[in-house]
């Protein structure tokens, strides 16, 4: 059996692809953003004094490095909607149980990244929005958490691009992401190669595009004015943020 | 014919890590009045610029400013501090100039200098915009107004640093020595502002190495020592005709 180009090329247009990357897609931003908003609290509460907010956020992290995502999921589809009646309806879909279930995890690695970029901001930098009168809130907002952003974008997006790739693991619950797509394919035709050549196709697409993304939301961190940037080039930037 | 001092210290006491600091300062500031403050690294001088600017807290004594006690309060015999809050509103009277000028460095020079305005003073964008513009002119860097603290020398930065604690039109400036950080050629740029400053009757406290400032700009020099005042002098009396063993050997080195 030899690689049939007209199977590959069918695949790689069919609307069955398109929607299962666009599902994909669809489920690493969402859990993503679930990621980023519990990841942050949690990294307040980990590098917080106060026992009571370290205490919560420590036994999170802990919780959930340690579990599968995988298993996670599981217990999402499966065990939740036994125990919860109200999870047993129409709404509660595999879509939402995928990421829900992913955000959950992402977010214990989202707290650490959010965590490592928070303690970064030098010292020196809420001392000044403190002595100018800034109240903590403020100065967490509009001095530490610009400044922790730039730092945590690099390794976000590498989780956002591995999210994409753990969103295939909610093949278990039958959601018909990119992968399942995939499978179901190969199930029915068995042209193995065309299939999964296919689904390499949308992966290296998918993830091209959100390098690129990554790379122009980067740059609008970079801090120099238009002017010098255009004379002086991105050098600056490299050499000298960061050092006051 | 005594003023009330705009800001004065009574006994003032602060231990890191078991190494007491401060012990037992008294100083105080007048209006209009700018002294230097000299002494060698560790003697805490920089401590009570901290202290005074309500950053960190005392262990015990009082900071009053014109005539209030900010920071702490007394209850039961025991000192207790002022919420973060209060000591937010509190610190808006006192002007903080940093050694490393911790500039905001996601934001340009203006927008440095406007983020007290509109975040904690409430002004309007536009309104803080032009008074930002103003300040940044004063300092002789209105051409630099939305470069970013990466794009400015170091002596450019710290001017900028000194506009953006002025804005918000402060009762006193405090200076941690703010010459320290920078390079020899770029010191006299920030001296010269320090000094304009000074001309326009702003109270300051300047924690400094450059004794030729101290001496030419201050109405009082300062020496601190093992985190007490050793000696308070006018300049001229202070620099020719110390009064202490302790001056004449911090002198002698320093020249």
């Amino acid at each position: 059996m030899l690689f049939d180009p007209d199977i590959f090329f069918a695949q790689l247009v069919s609307t069955d692809y398109m929607k299962g990357a666009a599902l994909s897609v669809a489920v690493a931003v969402f859990s993503l953003i679930l990621a980023t908003v519990i990841g942050f609290f949690m990294a307040i509460g980990r590098t917080s004094r106060r026992t009571y907010l370290q205490a919560p956020a420590h036994f999170y992290v802990w919780f959930f490095r340690a579990i599968p995502a995988l298993l996670v999921l599981l217990i999402m589809w499966n065990a939740l909607p036994q125990l919860i009646p109200a999870l047993r309806a129409d709404w509660f879909s595999p879509f939402l149980a995928a990421s829900v279930g992913l955000g959950l995890v992402e977010a214990a690695f989202m707290s650490e990244i959010i965590r490592s970029a928070l303690l970064s901001v030098d010292e020196g930098q809420g001392l000044a929005g403190r002595a100018l009168g800034m109240s903590p809130a403020k100065v967490m907002l509009k001095v530490v958490l610009p400044q922790a952003i730039r730092i945590a974008l690099p390794p976000t997006g590498n989780e956002f691009i591995g999210l994409v790739k753990y969103s295939s693991l909610a093949s278990v619950i039958s959601l018909r992401e990119l992968l399942t797509t995939a499978q179901v394919g190969v199930n029915i035709t068995f042209r193995y190669a065309e299939y999964y050549a296919a689904a390499i196709i949308y992966y290296l697409v998918i993830v091209s595009v959100l390098s690129i993304l990554q790379s122009f939301v980067e740059k609008k961190f970079a801090w120099t004015s238009k002017t010098a940037k255009s004379k002086k080039g991105m050098d600056v930037v490299n050499t000298k943020v960061g050092i006051s | 014919m005594t003023k009330l001092p705009i800001l004065q210290v009574k006994d003032l006491h602060k231990t890191y890590n078991g190494n007491a600091v401060l012990t037992g300062v008294e100083f105080e500031v007048e209006k209009g009045q700018v002294k230097a403050v000299l002494g060698p690294s560790g003697s805490g001088k920089s401590t009570m610029l901290r202290l005074m600017a309500l950053l960190e807290p005392a262990d015990s004594g009082e900071i009053l400013l014109k005539g209030t006690r900010i920071g702490s309060r007394e209850h039961k015999g025991h000192t207790l501090h002022l919420p973060e809050r209060q000591l937010a509103a509190q610190r808006q009277e006192v002007g903080m100039v940093f050694q490393r000028f911790n500039l905001f460095p996601h934001l340009t020079a203006v927008r440095n200098v406007m983020l007290g305005l509109t975040s904690v003073k409430g002004i309007a964008h536009h309104e803080a915009r032009s008074q930002a513009m103003d300040m940044l002119k004063k300092v002789g860097l209105e051409n630099r107004a939305t470069h970013f603290p990466s794009e400015l020398s170091g002596g450019q930065q710290q001017r900028v640093a000194i506009a953006r604690a002025l804005v918000l039109n402060p009762s006193v400036m405090l200076f941690d020595e703010p010459t320290s950080a920078l390079d020899p050629e770029l010191v006299g740029e920030v001296l010269e502002v320090m000094e304009r400053l000074a001309e326009t009757g702003m109270t300051m406290i300047v924690v400094t190495h450059e004794v030729r400032f101290a001496r030419r700009v201050a109405n009082e020099v300062t020496l601190f020592d093992g985190g007490v005042i050793v000696e308070q002098a006018e300049p001229e009396q202070f620099f020719t005709n110390p009064q202490h063993e302790r001056t004449r050997k911090f002198l002698s080195h320093v020249r």
